[in-house]
């Protein structure tokens, strides 16, 4: 089970599978992501550049972080990152991480992947306070101080010696909403 | 503890062995490698509070002194997994190096297939199969929590594996198609006798019925896992049962029929040779290089764990 979990996951899964088109996204089938624009042959598929992009503008990621990956598509818009290559498409359960959901307004990453990569993140990260951290991975809303962008932020706070991501938050109108799946989330 | 009296024969010290398998196991981690190392899970323990013991044959596995290392932030940031100490042992013998393609036949619930990932440096392609799709999804929520990026996820039976899904003859060309794997670990299900310190119920269902129909399907999947790695490549044997049956035996019968031999390993736990004869069956002397790991060896559970190479 990917990011989202027992919670919303499964029900996201069945209904990017229901709207698979025979051009585009089937069932089970990983696609992997056109290299730019210019390459694209599914409609509404995002890009490797796009990707790319998005976590360096977004989190000041930068591209280098992901030299070795390669981005798949399975169901509409949720993307997959593989350390390394297979042959494409391919028909398998899982491959890599399951780590931004594409095709809509405000692009989300997963909580596993912002785990992953948001170590390196630059900006948009919000550090919390030991009681604030413990909330967040408890799935509890927050109102911190913060008075950057809205939208998903990387929740971190400091342990060993180190700020960590916990995960995601949406921020809106003074709120930081947990975005940690059901499953992930933990009483500490 | 009555199916066990079979092994009496086997075991040197069998009453400490019995002994042994009565006391309850405390319960260990694993540090995950991809996304910490061991002194930053020991910071954050000291810093919880939480006391533990590095295990004294593998420092990236603790014991700790709490019974819910799930409500720790280590688990959290997936820094460790719940893993039984002697578990750890199958893909440290198998040794997989970054950038290998390695097949994990029967991963669920993938703490095997994650310790391989980190032991790859999570580079390379490690395929994962599992026929039950259940636990395949326990599988997929073990592997992203701790950050494994090299794994794909199939959903098979391992006896017929098929590698299509890799590439076909249109692929032939194509490096990324995968023929064949460099190695392979067949942690085959089993009755599981070893599980007994973590599972008292575990010998209740226990019938010599059952121990046969288990290893019809062990030699089919390591039959499969012979045939689907590389000539000269290297292939982990691994159960958590004592039965000679599921262990010895199903050695025997792919040395009988198929192109492989079982190799010399480096075991760095207490452990007791394989057995080379059984309840009037001899099995191929070279069996003798497994290793028997019982549980007052190392104060652990039980495991099987042998090392094939593939004919060249």
């Amino acid at each position: 089970m990917s990011d989202d979990g027992a919670a919303a996951g499964d029900a996201e899964d069945t209904a990017a599978s229901g709207g698979d088109d025979l051009r585009g996204n089937v069932g089970r089938r990983f696609a992997r992501l056109p290299a730019t624009a210019a390459d694209r042959e599914v409609e509404g598929r995002a890009t490797r550049e796009e990707v790319l992009d998005w976590w360096e503008m977004r989190f000041g990621v930068e591209p280098a972080a992901f030299d070795e990956y390669t981005f798949w598509e399975k169901g509409a818009g949720k993307i997959w990152a593989l350390a390394g290559d297979v042959v494409s498409p391919i028909e398998v359960e899982a491959i890599g991480m399951k780590v931004l959901r594409t095709r809509q307004e405000h692009w989300k990453p997963t909580t596993d992947a912002v785990q992953r990569f948001g170590r390196d993140a630059t900006k948009n990260v919000i550090e919390l306070d030991a009681d604030q951290a413990r909330a967040f991975a408890a799935g509890e809303d927050l109102e911190p101080d913060w008075d950057g962008d809205w939208g998903y932020l990387i929740a971190a706070h400091e342990i060993a010696g180190g700020v960590e991501p916990i995960g995601v938050g949406l921020f809106t109108h003074g709120t930081l909403r947990s975005m940690v799946p059901k499953g992930r989330q933990r009483d500490l | 503890m009555e199916p066990l009296k079979r092994y009496r024969p086997l075991i040197d010290d069998f009453e400490a062995f019995l002994d042994a398998c009565e006391r309850p196991l405390s319960s260990a981690v694993r540090v995950n490698t991809i996304k910490a190392d061991v002194d930053q899970v020991r910071a954050a323990f000291d810093e919880a509070g939480v006391g533990y013991e590095a295990a004294d044959w593998n420092e990236r596995v603790l014991t700790l002194d709490t019974d819910s290392p799930g409500t720790t932030w280590p688990s959290m940031h997936g820094w460790i997994h719940g893993q039984e100490e002697v578990s750890a042992l199958p893909p440290i013998v198998l040794d997989p190096q970054p950038g290998e393609r390695v097949w994990d036949a029967a991963a669920a619930p993938g703490s095997k297939t994650s310790q391989l990932a980190a032991l790859m440096d999570d580079r390379g392609l490690l395929v994962a199969n599992d026929n039950n799709l259940g636990r395949l999804s326990a599988l997929r929520f073990n592997a992203e929590r701790l950050g494994v990026t090299n794994v794909a996820v199939t959903n098979q039976d391992a006896r017929n594996f098929s590698l299509k899904p890799f590439g076909s003859a249109d692929d032939a060309d194509d490096e990324r198609r995968v023929e064949a794997f460099d190695r392979a670990l067949v942690d085959a299900p089993c009755t599981c006798e070893g599980t007994i310190r973590k599972n008292p119920d575990v010998l209740d269902e226990w019938s010599l019925d059952h121990v046969s129909s288990v290893a019809g399907v062990q030699k089919g999947i390591l039959t499969r896992a012979i045939q689907a790695t590389k000539p000269g490549g290297k292939i982990v044997y691994s159960t958590c049962t004592f039965a000679p049956e599921e262990n010895e035996a199903v050695l025997d019968h792919v040395l009988d029929m198929e192109d492989c031999r079982v190799v010399e390993q480096d075991v760095p736990m207490d452990h007791a040779p394989g057995v080379t004869e059984w309840e009037g069956e001899s099995y191929d002397p070279s069996v003798a290089k497994a290793a028997r790991i019982y549980p007052h060896h190392n104060d652990t559970g039980g495991f099987f764990c042998a090392t094939l190479e593939v004919g060249t």
